[in-house]
């Protein structure tokens, strides 16, 4: 607890204030500020269509939100575009696995360092000096640190096409972080998991906040490991913030539990919130 | 030093022919293709010319369409602006033929990329109609333009290397087999870096690549220029071969045969693109030869060739994305990995 | 200017026009029910030349009889091709689809050129001949004729969609193949129904055109403008082929008399261009919103 606090007094990565977005009159988000701490698990939780993956590709920068701001690292990303903002070090996966079906596993990884290669048309051509060099880096450093790391070196050369979701999601993980990121956003990162895979990549998250020093936003529905392994979680109904905190903190809150009841989301959530509270 | 360990241990895995199988065969292909004009006839050295002029264009067709996924049936048109850029300089300035096939294909690039920029707003049919509408801009543009010669079109002087002159099927085949070569060599090398990565993700999901750091519209432009400077090299390499351009040189179906190639030859490889276009090539050519065997049994052979041969064409295209959307190149892969089993087949 | 030879040239052009719109309103039609971009439409319009010559002129049938015979004739075709062609290329990648239907395109061209020859051909006069004047204008009487044909096929499917079952069904498959499959929608009914009525509507335009300027192998080049007005139109728009028909007709009769006959297609396809700029999906086309 007193480690939680002092991690929120760290000065925030990210912060988003006053973020509004609307599709024709339905108003994905509404008003919503939070801030992320560095170094440290925020996770956003919500009933379904509470406006979460709007919030992620809001911050992506796929939609253009109608007022607010996104501050990160000290820079106000507005007018920045999708992919200056991953250049930046703003690296996410998707709540709808987002692989390219045409490559192997290991180009797919590779395709997440992209914006900080320097390859050109010419180089490219002609596979030559820096090119080549560019190539020959990207894959021993993808090598060691990526994919020995999340332990899917049998499946390197595998066409995505034909792993199980739990693997697919685990290669969007690896992409994330082969594009550098200083901020990891995580879509639903072990929705349709079994307990054996969600308990891999919790302890993949975890190591990569610990061992990386990088910062996690992610969303999530499995209350289990958000209130294990996150430090700052932040509640969405509606497009609106209810609620922001510690995992203890939120779990007792009576707005909270009466979302998750209200949006006919089952019980379930709720009952899980007392159980894991108790 | 860490430069050279990384090299024998991922250097071998990237490299573009990875068995020794491989390298093999491409070594035979290579004294084949060197042998070939001195054993070969000038009809078969013309055939052959012929095919890697096509090769040449079908590869940068491939790029745009097969691995980027933009649609284009303006593949000809662009060929149409080499092929000009080329008559013109060698007509007017008479500056040396290498300069002139870089000046065409670039200039087939500069147009490539005015057509290319709707491709950020308009996809699939939209932008393939915006490919043809260009064509027949560009078409209107040749038959109307006197610098272009209008609708008589340009005959024009061979290539010459220090007064050597390039005019039989022998000299050109080596003039253009080289070009067409590295050509190849150079699209396969693009696909192995992050730019063959960028065109195959905005290919596959662009909405996500964009997301993940890839900018599309440069993307989209990039493509579109470089199928265009492949087109434009073919075309102007077309120019040296037949000598003649005019505005009835590239014609729509033109643009329809390159796409129908790759799709023949298996779309979004590179060893389809060079199959499919080889193949489309020599059945034309094929039937002519039955034809000429029909001819005593059935008189009228000859002058069913020209329906034939559109027939046969369409046929392909519907039989090929109906039985084996995957082309040539995977009938390939299959025989060779027959072979690969084949005493241990079970 | 002459204002009368003005409403000549432009009559002339919303003739034409209205066979564009219902050459359009056949290819919107299939795309709307099985999103195919379907290129082989100017050579199905052929076919229904060829058919109705062969019918009338080959046959010896009454000009009457054989105009039903031939739209039918364009019916089945339609039947068959979406069945053979079509349904097994279900779920492929749009590119492939098109170019089917741009291989099967080549294989009728080659076909009617094999069974016809390549020279252009008359078709037995069977349309009236009275001159007609508007005011003051003439207008030939077969353009007329052709006109009002095409309004009144329009005018049928227009109350047809609205107003049937069947155009329900083909609104409930256009909106969401999944959504019409799950309550209840044949839908691979409503794909051969949109195919049958799409070609036989092409081949009864094809027998009009062909009426009027006769027939030969190349005549599916008619297919190119009519792409020009679906995609002015907005390839899912009944009403835009309509409207992006008659602007066609008359922006190439305007372009072909006062520019030249070869400025018909670059005036068009200029004017298609500078439409994709400002509107990316035609005039009435929907605008498909992406999500991540
Ligand atoms: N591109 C879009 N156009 C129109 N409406 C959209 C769009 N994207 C999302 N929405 C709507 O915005 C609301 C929020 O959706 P969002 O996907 O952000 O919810 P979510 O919290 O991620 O839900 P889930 O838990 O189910 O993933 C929903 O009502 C959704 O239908
Ligand atoms: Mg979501």
């Amino acid at each position: 607890m007193s480690l939680a606090r002092a991690d929120m007094a760290a000065r925030p990565i990210l912060e988003v204030s006053g973020l509004s977005l609307a599709f024709g009159g339905l108003r994905a988000l509404s008003d919503v500020s939070f801030t992320v701490p560095e170094e440290a698990i925020t996770a956003v939780i919500g009933p379904n269509g509470a406006g979460k993956t709007s919030l992620f590709n809001t911050i992506s920068g796929f939609y253009r939100p109608q007022a607010g701001s996104i501050i990160f690292a000290g820079e106000n990303l507005q007018g920045v575009r999708a992919p200056q903002r991953a250049a930046r070090g703003l690296a996410r996966t998707f709540q709808n696995i987002a692989l390219f079906r045409g490559m192997t596993v290991l180009d797919n990884i590779k395709l997440g360092r992209h914006a900080h290669m320097r390859t050109g048309v010419l180089d490219a051509l002609l596979y030559w000096g820096r090119a080549q060099k560019e190539e020959l880096e990207l894959r021993a450093e993808i090598e060691e640190r990526i994919i020995d790391f999340l332990e899917i070196q049998h499946i390197r050369d595998a066409a995505v096409g034909t792993l199980s979701y739990g693997l697919q999601k685990r290669v969007e993980l690896a992409r994330a972080l082969a594009m550098r990121p200083r901020i990891l956003m995580l879509d639903e990162p072990v929705a349709g998991m079994n307990r054996e895979e969600t308990e891999d990549m919790a302890r993949f998250i975890l190591d990569v906040k610990e061992e990386w020093g990088v910062t996690i936003l992610m969303v999530e529905h499995d209350m289990g490991m958000v209130m294990d392994i996150s430090d700052h979680v932040v509640v969405l109904n509606f497009g609106q913030v209810i609620a922001s905190g510690t995992p203890r903190e939120v779990q007792g809150n009576e707005a909270v539990i009466a979302a998750y009841l209200g949006s006919g989301d089952v019980g379930e959530i709720a009952r899980r919130i007392k159980a894991e509270a108790a | 030093m860490r430069i050279g360990t990384l090299k024998t241990s991922y250097g071998a895995d990237e490299a573009l022919f990875d068995s020794s199988v491989q390298r093999g065969l491409l070594v035979l292909l290579a004294l084949g293709a060197v042998a070939f004009p001195f054993v070969a006839s000038p009809y078969w050295l013309f055939l052959a010319c012929l095919c890697a002029i096509n090769v040449a264009s079908a590869t940068g067709l491939n790029l745009l369409t097969g691995y980027t996924g933009l649609v284009s049936l303006g593949q000809a048109a662009f060929m149409s602006v080499g092929a000009y850029a080329v008559a013109v300089l060698e007509i007017r300035l008479g500056t040396p033929f290498l300069l002139n096939l870089l000046i065409g294909a670039a200039l087939a690039a500069v147009i490539g990329i005015l057509v290319g920029i709707p491709s950020l707003r308009v996809k699939g049919l939209y932008l393939a109609i915006a490919t043809i509408a260009a064509s027949v801009i560009l078409h209107f543009l040749f038959s109307h333009w006197s610098l272009t010669g209008e609708a008589r079109g340009l005959s024009m002087p061979p290539a010459s290397l220090f007064g050597y002159v390039i005019d039989q099927p022998f000299t050109l085949y080596w003039l253009i087999m080289p070009v067409t070569c590295l050509m190849v060599l150079g699209a396969a090398n693009l696909l192995r870096t992050r730019i063959g990565r960028a065109f195959i993700a905005i290919r596959d999901r662009d909405i996500s690549a964009e997301v993940l750091g890839i900018p599309l519209l440069r993307y989209k432009l990039t493509s579109f220029a470089i199928s265009s400077f492949y087109a434009g090299l073919a075309g102007g390499l077309w120019a040296y071969f037949f000598r003649v351009v005019t505005p009835e040189s590239f014609p729509l179906v033109n643009s329809i045969f390159y796409l129908a190639a790759i799709i023949v030859g298996g779309m979004g490889t590179i060893l389809g693109g060079i199959l499919g276009a080889v193949f489309m090539t020599l059945v034309p050519e094929l039937l002519k030869f039955a034809a000429n065997w029909l001819t005593p049994i059935y008189p009228d052979a000859l002058a069913a060739l020209a329906p034939v041969r559109t027939i046969v064409f369409g046929g392909l295209i519907v039989g090929f994305l109906i039985f084996e959307p995957r082309g040539l190149a995977e009938i390939w892969r299959r025989v060779r990995r027959f072979f690969h089993l084949w005493p241990f087949r079970t | 200017m002459d204002m009368l030879f003005l409403a000549e040239v432009a009559l002339a052009g919303l003739g034409a026009g209205a066979l564009y719109a219902l050459t359009g309103v056949a290819f919107v039609l299939i795309y709307k029910a099985t999103r195919v971009v379907n290129l082989a439409i100017g050579e199905i319009l052929m076919l229904g030349g060829y058919a109705f010559l062969g019918f009338a002129a080959g046959l010896g049938l009454s000009p009457w009889i054989a105009l039903p015979l031939a739209i039918a004739a364009g019916g089945v075709f339609g039947w068959v091709v979406e069945r053979s062609l079509i349904r097994p290329m279900l779920g492929e990648n749009p590119i492939s689809v098109f170019m089917v239907t741009i291989g099967l395109g080549s294989i009728l061209a080659g076909a009617v050129q094999l069974a016809w020859g390549a020279d252009p051909l008359r078709l037995p006069e069977f349309l009236p001949g009275t001159p007609i004047f508007i005011g003051d204008a003439y207008l030939a009487p077969k353009v007329a004729f052709g006109f009002a044909a095409a309004a009144v096929v329009i005018g049928l499917f227009l109350a047809l969609f609205r107003f049937s079952r069947g155009g329900v069904a083909l609104k409930a498959t256009a909106a969401d193949q999944g959504a019409a499959y799950s309550v209840g929608i044949d839908v691979p009914r409503v794909f051969s129904i949109a195919w049958i009525l799409a070609c036989a509507t092409a081949a009864g335009a094809g027998v009009l055109v062909g009426a009027i300027g006769g027939i030969s192998p190349t005549m599916g080049v008619f297919g190119l403008s009519v792409l020009v007005v679906v995609i002015i139109g907005g390839l899912d728009s009944l009403a835009g082929a309509l409207v992006g028909g008659l602007l066609i007709g008359l922006v190439e009769a305007l372009a072909g008399t006062f520019l030249g006959g070869e400025f018909k297609l670059v005036v068009t396809f200029a004017l298609l261009l500078v439409l994709l700029m400002v509107r990316p999906y035609g005039l009435f086309g929907t605008h498909e919103i992406e999500r991540l």
